[in-house]
């Protein structure tokens, strides 16, 4: 018994050991000093997901990602380590769209897709943090949202049994699929690229990334491998409501951005010596700040 | 309490906060939220309403109600707890449909990000996670020529917490935020104070294909790490370098009656407990000494820790980030200025 499996991936500018180059002096993100990097949740949902596909063989593992052109490095990299295929979402009317309008984006593609058993994504994208994706996604399928999950037990006829990482505990739930699971980080991570599949798939482009490059080479490569053919829509070709994506379908607007800046402190410098820390700890019990 | 001869429904538009609830207590997120919530209420005018779902609430109403709640609104069901997602969704649209409240509070737990956004995405309402802080102001749509009066001002760390965004809603209804727990204070408002009950027929608001998902197993801990409410906190970075190095920060914190908290690298490199982490992705804390050991000072983590009274830094690098926002900045190895810290606390307390 075989799956067919999306995975929702996400391009994300690496926030998470941002150095001091990372905002311009006028206060505003330097992108430009921040690599664009698989969103590291997103590649434990991807391993799920390949897991399942040696579970039970005949799997299928498709990889779904919204953003602009460059985008494709995810595609690509998820072939890389073992998925099977992968379609890219990008189209300027995208642009500006917050998790209601990425989530209805996605929903339209998913159904676009539409023979699917699960959707697994990341628990949120370092970016935002918001963890609102996945659930908002499954609001618009109608179907079940698993969140929080740290291992996909089995899917077998038309139920899943998953165990969730909660805050103060775990607890396995069953559901009915298809569904929506959204992958915790503490779960398995995800395997490195396998070498076959990088040396396969290190040609696979969108249909713009081949413009970029029409040598007759290529082209014929191209018509040879159809898999090299990675599948680029926008929104007319997801059926979209154009007053529903980006900026326009979007019910939070940004009313102010701040660079944040702490307020320095006049401090104190002490060595760790013996002196130093008898008089500092002597001090804070004589303040009442210990003991 | 003042009752008016109108406590029906007919004042809409009021302020919700969805109170989680685990074995008959309500979170202590949802009792800061609520003391949030009565400020913002009487700001706007409007009511603060409570809604619990569950199963048993016989005692819900002693809890919540000191906190000034105007409505308690209890959905009672066998089958409402555990917490699964669909069903508590569901309540949560219908009434919402019905009431059409202005704004929609609830913790960025396990539930609550996981229940806001679904409740978000049907009501075409828009949500900010993990608000920092909460805020009533007027809001000028340049570009449409418009101006709100008495939005919700969504405050939030964006962009890893590089940057801080005020977000709002202008046009969709509920303003829906979530909080982490220890971001806001709680505070009764008053011990005797007892407000309307409206019981609500399960039935009425969520269909029985609602239950689709079925908790097969549940392990839940009772919260043993309480960080948030100690007055004292030694806190350790990735500079603390092991986990064996991290016990002598138990060590002082024994001596010294203080609690241990972590900052993100630290718990990814495993030296503690995820329940440890102090920063914008974990808890917020303001105690009155805050002994921060081998931390840098991310961004994410001053976000989380910068209200601390006094501030002790103990790293080996002089120009760590941390050390402009301490009070003191001793220069040396966690291995080093630990042990004296209790060597000279043990001889110069009494």
């Amino acid at each position: 018994m075989s799956l067919k499996i999306v995975v929702l991936a996400k391009q994300v500018p690496d926030t998470r050991n941002v150095g001091k180059d990372a905002m311009k002096a006028d206060g505003t993100v330097n992108r430009a000093a921040l690599p664009a990097i698989f969103n590291p949740e997103d590649l434990n949902a991807l391993e799920q997901a390949l897991q399942l596909k040696e579970k039970y063989p005949g799997t299928t593992v498709k990889l779904l990602t919204m953003g602009p052109p460059r985008a494709a490095d995810i595609i690509r990299e998820g072939l890389f380590r073992g998925a099977d295929g992968g379609y890219l979402l990008t189209d300027r009317a995208f642009a500006g769209a917050d998790t209601l309008a990425t989530s209805y984006a996605l929903a339209c593609a998913v159904r676009k897709i539409g023979d699917f058993d699960l959707v697994i994504g990341g628990r949120q994208a370092i970016d935002g943090d918001t963890a609102q994706v996945g659930p908002q996604v499954a609001e618009k399928l109608g179907i079940p949202q698993i969140t929080y999950a740290e291992e996909i037990i089995s899917a077998e006829r038309g139920k899943v049994v998953v165990k969730r990482r909660l805050e103060r505990g775990v607890e396995t739930v069953e559901a009915p699929y298809p569904a929506v699971i959204t992958v915790n980080g503490s779960a398995d991570e995800c395997r490195p690229r396998n070498a076959r599949a990088t040396q396969k798939y290190k040609y696979a482009k969108t249909p713009s990334e081949r413009q970029a490059d029409n040598t007759s080479y290529y082209a014929t490569l191209c018509e040879e491998r159809p898999y090299l053919n990675l599948t680029e829509w926008g929104v007319a070709d997801v059926d979209a409501d154009l007053s529903q994506v980006g900026l326009a379908g979007s019910p939070t607007k940004v009313k102010q951005i701040e660079n944040v800046v702490f307020q320095a402190k006049e401090s104190k410098t002490l060595t760790a010596s013996d002196t130093d820390i008898e008089e500092l700890i002597k001090e804070l019990i004589v303040n009442h700040t210990i003991g | 309490m003042r009752r008016s001869r109108y406590t029906t429904h007919r004042i809409m538009n009021n302020l919700f906060v969805y109170c989680e609830i685990e074995d008959g207590v309500i979170a202590d997120v949802s009792l800061e939220l609520l003391t949030k919530g009565r400020s913002l209420a009487n700001q706007l005018h409007c009511k603060l309403e409570a809604l619990v779902i569950g199963h048993r609430l016989d005692g819900v109403a002693a809890q919540v109600f000191p906190y000034g709640v105007d409505t308690l609104y209890l959905v009672d069901d066998a089958r409402l707890y555990p917490y699964t997602s669909q069903p508590h969704a569901a309540v949560l649209i219908n009434l919402f449909k019905e009431q059409k409240p202005q704004v929609c509070l609830m913790g960025a737990t396990s539930i609550g990000r996981d229940l806001g956004p679904r409740v978000s995405s049907a009501l075409h309402s828009g949500l900010t996670a993990d608000c920092t802080a909460l805020e009533i102001g007027t809001f000028e749509d340049k570009k449409e020529n418009k101006t709100y009066e008495n939005l919700l001002y969504q405050i939030r760390p964006a962009f890893g917490g590089n940057i801080v965004a005020t977000i709002v809603n202008p046009e969709c209804r509920p303003q829906m935020a979530t909080v982490r727990e220890g971001v806001m204070k709680k505070e009764i408002v008053d011990a005797a104070h007892k407000g309307e009950i409206v019981r609500l027929d399960v039935k009425k608001y969520v269909s029985d294909t609602d239950f689709v998902v079925s908790v097969i197993d549940r392990q839940m801990e009772k919260s043993k790490i309480n960080i948030k409410s100690s007055p004292i906190i030694v806190a350790g970075g990735y500079g603390v370098g092991s986990k064996e190095n991290f016990k002598l920060l138990f060590d002082l914190a024994e001596t010294i009656g203080a609690q241990v908290g972590a900052s993100r690298a630290a718990v990814d490199a495993g030296f503690t407990e995820h329940e440890r982490q102090i920063g914008q992705t974990g808890v917020t804390v303001h105690p009155k000494l805050y002994i921060a050991c081998g931390i840098s000072g991310q961004i994410q983590h001053i976000a989380g820790m910068q209200d601390s009274s006094i501030i002790i830094s103990v790293n080996s690098d002089p120009n760590a980030p941390i050390n402009t926002i301490a009070d003191y900045v001793i220069t040396g190895t966690v291995e080093e200025v630990l042990p004296k810290m209790i060597k000279y606390y043990k001889k110069n307390s009494k």
